[in-house]
């Protein structure tokens, strides 16, 4: 059955559609491996028996018009989903169950797929290697002992290891592409408002951003057209002319201006990321892009901004867990007294850092020198690319300024965890659409990712220039099931 | 303490102290759904039972601004005759407490919806000018309940993001009768507008007064403190009787007042502090990223203007120049807006030959008794418009007598009668043959010739007597000035 599980996402759904695979086969193949593969610790919570009933449900009258006809698929544990536990990695939500699907899985669902469970994600979203989670960490399939990156960890991990064959995760500072990139995998993080924020657990309101992360483009651009809608229940949604990412994908960049940014050459950059980077322009060039030399003036603080503005909002968008609602409850003396209990406990230590650090940044007589400062200068790093799009189309960075790391290695020293981000925050500072994929291999034999950013709502954009990339670059990922008994 | 009502000064030795007064006003806005939610907003319900997932601040939820509300606070600035901001932005007010769901109540900072304007007050010497600072929409908290379980507080959410329109006032009121005339005011102007219904018993009308006190030449403010919990006027009145004396006698033995939020305690009618300036909450406010700032253009603002009904203002004006009554008439029945209806219903029902004066009279003296008497609003009137405008049009023609009307009035209230079919049944109308009161008068005078005798020697006063025999006689039927008329000339 591995045989399906290899399978790209738009493999499966031509077998499907071509009657070649029921879903039931599809899902069964899906679950038997996940099964297999619980050394990964991909999941926080499985729903495999209740996915195969759907599979067995949707072979009987099978939709074969849809996008994702029965297509078995898992998570990040920070979308809501209606009557299966949601915890977004916390213990706060060890025990939470909503009521209600959030916009961008209901989206999923009503093209077919089938939820397979939920997947392991840094707590709340706030980390780069997974091990923030009450959950544990995340194996990454590549080498064990090896994190997976963060926050979408468990499904970087999932979609590499095979366990799903498409995945969402959510990218606040670089969450979905860091951990694309630690994996070998394609994570596309969307325009700000592209995406429905509707029933996903909050980390940053004004950077949140769910998107795909697949094995290669072409699934990523099919699970983007299925995701990206205008939700009136999110007032940050945007209406905007989606695209049908995946018929419209084309390898045909001719022509197009790539910008590479002076400012991404960041000091103490191994060697083989600036290598990667110098091959990725020449693939790009290959392709009959232009390649032109562009400015970022304000990079270099995208990561304070980010540290500020994160922080601010988390710190307010976490105060609903209280124990009052739902969720974890402490016992205490008084209201205070359960309230401290109760997010003591509930909440780990880096989710109690940045509830701290915003807390800080936003009270009286901080609030101009950081919060506000912080929103001046994320203004000057979005007008940084507004010049540069009008010499470019899109931007080709590195992803990442190191490949994957071991687990326990940065655990204890948070400022060189953050550093993880630096190519990646800009743009969600900036509100744009960039992709990650692998282009390489380090010294070791680990995925390297090369990012590309465009410009807002231009997603196709993106998707065609690393999907001629892709082409030529023709990475291969080494999986070699080493968790597999 | 002055007595004289246009002056509220503290004397105290050489010292005299003026009071200076701030209102911070939460009105409810009249909607059906919430702020941010379409949960319903109906007073009354179970508890819990009008909360949605947004409410409750479930995971992942997120504000959707409700364009009623925002219609409701722009209608509201303009009957306030305000700057309308055409942006605004809603921020997070951060703060912990078990009936605040969020963890923070959505509210506007720094850009509220509508700016600077004015209320004008009719007091006893004059009008007086009162500046709003602003009006700025925001969510409503739940309530926690302390006393229904021995052990635990519940919480009812129901509340929870109902929205309110905060309008502040400026430091302009002096006296606890301009307080109470302010409040009446803003009531009055949100009730014609249809934005609140200005409750004050089911809470859709709450205040945080803010009192300082200084010397009354200097022109400096004193320090502020902020009296919450005072949910009716006279409890305002009473607060800031008792806040301004105690402010005023810690200047008088040299201490400094601390800039302070306190409660008002209704049983024991003090104030009491709560919370120091150094306690003071630092709600950390800033933008909330789930809303984006919100913009409305000038053609949407003009659009509201055009649908703005006529002001108490405006009506008061009107109805001197067009039904000439007085000044003081005409603010009476333009302090409500139901009064004003039902006053304007009577005129246009008194058709062509109306007498306002009457039905001035009427209204405010018989109505409102009998209104004040039930407790009833004047909506509730059991006596309705059409019926009241029918028996002033009786007194007018002289069909009856005011006497007499006010009899039938009595009569009316038993499920708003027709005054003329009360009249028929009762055979009450009134004697205006003077054949037959001529008739009347001369069997009076021959019942009573002795008193006829003295009357004429001069005991002028017995002149009372024979009328009041003829009304006797008459069962009251009988026309009093025909009476008078016969009489003289008969006696």
């Amino acid at each position: 059955m591995s045989d399906i599980t290899s399978q790209s996402l738009t493999s499966l759904v031509k077998n499907i559609k071509e009657k070649n695979l029921s879903s039931e086969e599809v899902t069964k193949a899906f679950v038997d491996r996940s099964e297999k593969s619980k050394e990964l610790n991909s999941y926080i919570t499985e729903d495999f028996s209740n996915a195969i009933d759907k599979s067995k449900k949707f072979d009987e009258k099978p939709n074969l018009d849809l996008k994702l006809p029965g297509v078995p698929m898992a998570v990040k544990d920070l979308f809501c989903t209606k009557d299966i536990r949601t915890t977004a990695g916390s213990k706060i939500l060890e025990n939470f169950v909503p009521t209600y699907e959030s916009t961008v899985t209901q989206n999923i669902w009503n093209e077919g797929a089938i939820l397979l469970g939920k997947l392991n994600c840094d707590e709340f979203a706030m980390g780069s290697s997974n091990e923030t989670s009450f959950y544990g960490n995340v194996q990454n399939p590549i080498d064990k002992g090896l994190v997976p990156g963060g926050s979408s960890g468990g499904s970087a991990a999932a979609v590499s290891g095979q366990l799903t064959p498409i995945t969402i995760g959510t990218d606040t500072g670089g969450s979905i592409r860091q951990p694309a990139s630690f994996t070998g995998t394609v994570g596309l993080k969307p325009t700000y408002g592209s995406c429905s924020r509707y029933g996903i657990v909050a980390f940053a309101s004004s950077l949140d951003q769910a998107g795909p992360m697949s094995q290669n483009v072409e699934d990523c651009a099919l699970l983007q057209e299925v995701i990206s809608t205008y939700d009136n229940k999110d007032s940050t949604s945007i209406d905007f002319k989606r695209g049908q990412y995946s018929k419209d994908l084309t390898k045909d960049i001719k022509g197009k201006k790539i910008g590479i940014p002076k400012e991404y050459r960041v000091e103490g950059m191994p060697k083989e990321i600036e290598e990667l980077w110098k091959k990725g322009i020449e693939y790009a060039k290959d392709c009959g892009a232009e390649i032109i030399d562009i400015s970022l003036p304000n990079t270099s603080y995208a990561l304070p901004t980010y540290y500020i503005v994160a922080p601010a909002e988390a710190s307010s968008n976490l105060a609903r867990y209280d124990g009052v609602k739902y969720g974890f409850r402490a016992k205490g003396e008084n209201l205070t007294d359960m309230y401290e209990k109760t997010r003591s406990e509930g909440f780990g230590a880096e989710v109690q850092r940045r509830i701290m650090i915003g807390t800080y940044v936003l009270s009286s007589g901080y609030y101009d020198a950081y919060y506000l400062k912080a929103q001046k200068v994320r203004k000057l790093i979005k007008n940084d690319f507004d010049e540069a799009y009008k010499k470019v189309d899109a931007i080709l960075t590195p992803s990442t300024p190191s490949s994957a790391f071991k687990i326990g290695e940065k655990k204890n020293d948070p400022v060189s965890m953050y550093l993880n981000d630096i190519f990646t925050v800009p743009v969600n500072l900036a509100g744009l659409p960039a992709i990650s994929i692998p282009a390489g291999l380090d010294a070791t034999g680990y995925p390297l990712g090369l990012q590309i950013i465009g410009k807002a709502f231009q997603e196709q954009e993106i998707l065609n220039l690393a999907y001629a990339m892709e082409d030529k670059i023709s990475f291969k990922n080494k999986i070699t099931d080493w968790w597999i008994k | 303490m002055s007595k004289d009502n246009s002056e509220y000064l503290i004397e105290r030795y050489d010292n005299v102290y003026e009071v200076v007064i701030g209102l911070e006003v939460h009105a409810q806005v009249t909607s059906n759904s919430k702020l941010f939610s379409s949960s319903s907003t109906k007073f009354g319900a179970e508890p819990n039972t009008q909360v949605s997932l947004v409410d409750a601040a479930f995971p992942g939820m997120l504000p959707v601004i409700n364009e009623y509300c925002v219609k409701q606070a722009i209608k509201t600035g303009i009957g306030l005759k305000a700057q309308i901001n055409k942006r605004s932005v809603f921020d997070r007010k951060n703060y912990f407490y078990a009936d605040l769901p969020q963890g923070y109540q959505i509210s506007q900072f720094k850009y509220p919806i509508v700016g600077e304007g004015t209320v004008i007050l009719d007091m006893p010497n004059g009008q007086k000018e009162v500046g709003i600072e602003r009006l700025h929409l925001e969510q409503d908290a739940g309530k926690s309940i302390h006393d229904m379980d021995p052990q635990n507080t519940l919480v009812d959410l129901n509340r929870s993001g109902v929205a309110l329109m905060e309008i502040v006032s400026k430091p302009d009121l002096r006296t606890p009768d301009e307080v109470s005339a302010y409040i009446k005011k803003l009531r009055s102007i949100m009730r014609y507008l249809g934005t609140c219904d200005g409750n004050m018993q089911e809470g859709s009308l709450r205040a945080d007064v803010n009192v300082s006190v200084k010397l009354k030449d200097s022109k400096e403010l004193g320090t502020r403190c902020e009296i919450k919990n005072v949910n009716s006027i006279k409890f305002m009145q009473m607060a800031i009787d008792y806040e301004a004396n105690r402010q005023v006698d810690l200047i008088e033995e040299g201490k400094l007042i601390d800039q302070e939020t306190r409660l008002f305690d209704t049983k024991k009618n003090e104030t009491r502090s709560m919370r120091s300036k150094e306690d003071a909450h630092d709600y950390r406010y800033f933008p909330d990223p789930d809303l984006l700032p919100l913009e409305v253009t000038e053609e949407f603002i003009e659009k509201l203007k055009s649908d703005i009904p006529e002001l108490p203002d405006d009506k008061k004006k009107r109805f001197i120049e067009e039904f000439k009554i007085s000044a003081y008439e005409a603010t009476i029945l333009v302090s409500d807006i139901d009064t004003a209806k039902y006053f304007e219903e009577v005129v246009a029902k008194m058709g062509k030959n109306r007498d306002m004066k009457l039905a001035v009279n009427w209204i405010t003296g018989e109505l409102f008794a009998v209104l004040n008497n039930k407790n009833l609003e004047i909506s509730k009137s059991p006596i309705s418009a059409k019926n009241l405008a029918k028996l002033i049009n009786l007194i007018k023609n002289g069909t009856i007598s005011g006497k007499i009307a006010k009899t039938i009035f009595e009569l009316m209230m038993d499920g708003d009668k027709d005054p003329l079919v009360i009249i028929e049944e009762k055979g009450l109308k009134q004697e205006s043959d003077p054949k037959a009161l001529e008739a009347l008068i001369d069997k009076i005078i021959n019942d009573n010739r002795e008193k006829a005798i003295e009357y004429k020697n001069g005991k002028e006063k017995l002149f009372g007597f024979f009328v009041g025999q003829a009304m006797k006689v008459s069962g009251g039927k009988a026309n009093p000035q025909l009476i008078n008329e016969i009489l003289k000339k008969k006696l």
